[in-house]
């Protein structure tokens, strides 16, 4: 049993802090001010190559495996969440279904901007009427004249709207069988008539991540833009949210930690009643409670993530993680809050930001609900 | 161009740090390679993209400097060497320059980049000693280089500003913080590094005698520096900027 990272993933986590030290923490409040995606910071990312970490350099990444993308997603997650988030869906979502189930000619013409972070992806599974639930897809797309002919929408789109936004990959009925909807994967590049990105949405939290609605008017795309075999599109976005729920996992145990190590700073130096507050036995129980909620959310991600790598299923322990850190990162974040007392309620300190963009880590990319579900029915438990 | 660079794995100096005897420890504490080499290794990777060659790490320390090497390595160094050498325990400036100067004459080198001092030990005399023992023109304190074909130009920063000064190859600089911004190392940097050459010398190894490598300098004592003093409030009563004009006079800024 060996629970250590590689001597390359720990040089690699502390040229990620050196990074997010003098890159990203400076700049984290003011990017969430301006409510908008700082494409000079995903510039930088891009030149640091976090963009193609897991896929091989034949496409312009760097051939690290998962858990070093959850690892970078983690670190920058300690203080920023929204540039958190882009990475994860760049890669996790954006780029990931080109790479696992696109064709060498797909791979070769989608794939290498998207790795070297010139271009970024949208992955358009959600649509206002639903999203973990397959059936209420409503998104179609017709063959006709050899083009496939998409009409529908999607609702929050992540790096859907950028400026170097190449595509986005939609869920769309391509027809039935024997009252089984198929469901398959399209490629829709952005540009293309008909395509219209929405503005984007005021959120929670998340407020520098572009997140936009999307809507397909007759829109006509190459019918080589199909992604992955006719009707497996649903099942094969299922499988690319497997691996995305480990990448959420390290996104909350990112924002945890960040909620830690800001309480500890704060502990020391705010004093009251003539000592800091930080030696109040009130304040350590609650500390060393964040700080172990976060220690064992991140040992569940480490698992998941190698248990992944050794080609083990991991569909349960993916979904634990996710579950666990993402229930955790809301309540670390609020004890954090309440550590900093009436300062953790305004803007100017870090911890207030992380409360706002902790709620959405129990939601996206699959609800605690249906992660109870998933889990559920992993251990043989009945479908309903 | 070739360049060997010399750089010090130290300990990090973020964190306190912690005395053995009357040294700096350096065994069993977290190190780090020294902040001021980035921007000696950042400067000569900037001049072999400009005009090719090879950047060589040159470093003397315990077999974990192997990691300050790597660090190098990673943000795009082609290969290192190390001497490492238990008679080396406790070696001051002079042996250092005297190891790290038998070290790179075994290189093919046009250029040796060094940084202006160390985080840790500070003495600022290693530079220009190994300068000297390797026979070839010292450029300190420079802000700005620019190599053409077998001379250099550099900016020379003074207390009012920078000399600009030409010298002929081979040659030794030292260069400032802030000279560059260094870059990150990238994963794949990390994984490249792994694969390249560190030739690991002993002092027998560079042909240099115990004799050579004995200490001379003697440490008779060491205190706690003094506490940096809090800063000076200037009251505007009316005359307070003729009052920081004064100030900054005194300091020579202005």
């Amino acid at each position: 049993m060996d629970l250590d990272l590689s001597q390359e993933q720990r040089d690699f986590v502390r040229v990620m802090r050196g990074f997010v030290d003098d890159a990203i923490r400076p700049n984290a409040e003011r990017w969430d001010e301006e409510h908008a995606l700082p494409m000079d910071a995903v510039k930088q990312m891009a030149e640091l190559g976090l963009f193609g970490l897991p896929f091989p350099e034949e496409y312009g990444g760097s051939g690290a495996d998962f858990l070093t993308l959850c690892l970078a997603i983690e670190e920058i997650a300690k203080v920023d969440s929204s540039l958190a988030i882009t990475l994860e869906a760049a890669v996790g979502l954006g780029a990931m279904p080109v790479y696992r189930f696109g064709t060498d000619e797909q791979r070769a013409k989608w794939l290498p901007p998207l790795a070297t972070g010139d271009a970024l992806a949208g992955f358009g599974l959600t649509e206002p009427g639903g999203g973990s639930d397959a059936g209420a897809t409503r998104t179609t797309a017709r063959l006709e004249d050899g083009e496939w002919l998409v009409n529908g929408s999607k609702s929050f789109i992540t790096n859907s709207g950028t400026d170097i936004t190449s595509f986005v990959t939609v869920t769309a009925l391509t027809g039935s069988e024997d009252d089984r909807k198929e469901i398959s994967a399209i490629i829709v590049p952005t540009g293309t008539e008909g395509f219209d990105v929405g503005k984007g949405y005021r959120k929670m939290g998340w407020w520098h991540s572009d997140t936009h609605e999307l809507s397909f008017n007759d829109c006509r795309v190459p019918q080589g833009n199909l992604l992955g075999e006719r009707g497996q599109g649903f099942k094969n976005f299922l499988k690319i949210l497997d691996d995305g729920r480990i990448a959420i996992a390290a996104l909350a145990v990112g924002l945890a930690q960040g909620c830690v190590d800001e309480s500890i700073r704060y502990a020391q130096e705010r004093s009251a009643f003539g000592r800091a507050i930080g030696s109040f036995q009130g304040l350590q129980f609650k500390i060393a409670d964040m700080a172990m909620k976060t220690e064992l959310a991140r040992q569940a991600y480490y698992r998941a993530a190698w248990l992944k790598e050794k080609n083990r299923p991991y569909k349960k322990e993916a979904a634990m993680a996710k579950l666990y850190a993402s229930e955790i990162a809301v309540d670390v974040a609020r004890d954090a809050v309440q550590v900093h007392g009436g300062y953790g309620y305004i803007e100017e300190f870090p911890v207030c930001r992380h409360f706002r963009d902790s709620k959405i880590l129990e939601i996206g990319e699959g609800t605690s609900e249906v992660m109870r579900i998933l889990i559920a029915r992993e251990l043989g438990l009945p479908e309903a | 161009m070739n360049i060997a660079v010399c750089v010090k794995h130290i300990p990090d100096p973020n964190l306190p740090g912690e005395l053995d005897g009357q040294r700096l420890k350096r065994e069993g504490v977290q190190g780090t390679l020294d902040p001021g080499d980035e921007f000696g290794v950042e400067t000569a990777l900037q001049l072999k993209q400009a005009h090719e060659g090879e950047v060589t790490l040159v470093s003397m320390g315990p077999p974990q400097a192997l990691e300050g090497i790597r660090r190098g390595l990673s943000m795009g160094a082609d290969k290192g060497v190390l001497v490492s050498d238990d008679s080396l325990q406790g070696a001051d400036a002079l042996i250092t320059a005297r190891v790290l100067a038998a070290a790179i004459k075994r290189t093919d080198f046009d250029l040796v980049i060094a940084g202006v001092e160390s985080t840790d030990g500070y003495t600022g005399t290693m530079p220009s000693t190994l300068a000297e023992l390797l026979g070839v023109p010292q450029l300190t304190f420079t802000n700005a280089i620019e190599a053409t074909g077998d001379a250099l130009k550099v900016h020379r920063q003074t207390v009012d500003g920078y000399q600009v000064v030409e010298c002929s190859l081979p040659a030794l600089i030292t260069v400032t913080a802030g000279v560059n911004e260094p870059r990150y190392a990238s994963f794949k940097g990390i994984m490249a590094a792994k694969k390249k050459p560190v030739e690991e010398l002993s002092v027998a190894d560079l042909g240099l005698s115990a004799d050579d490598v004995k200490v001379a300098q003697n440490i008779v004592d060491i205190s706690q520096a003094e506490e940096r003093k809090a800063g000076e409030v200037i009251e505007d009563d009316g005359s307070g900027a003729a009052k920081i004009a004064d100030y900054l006079k005194e300091a020579k800024v202005i």
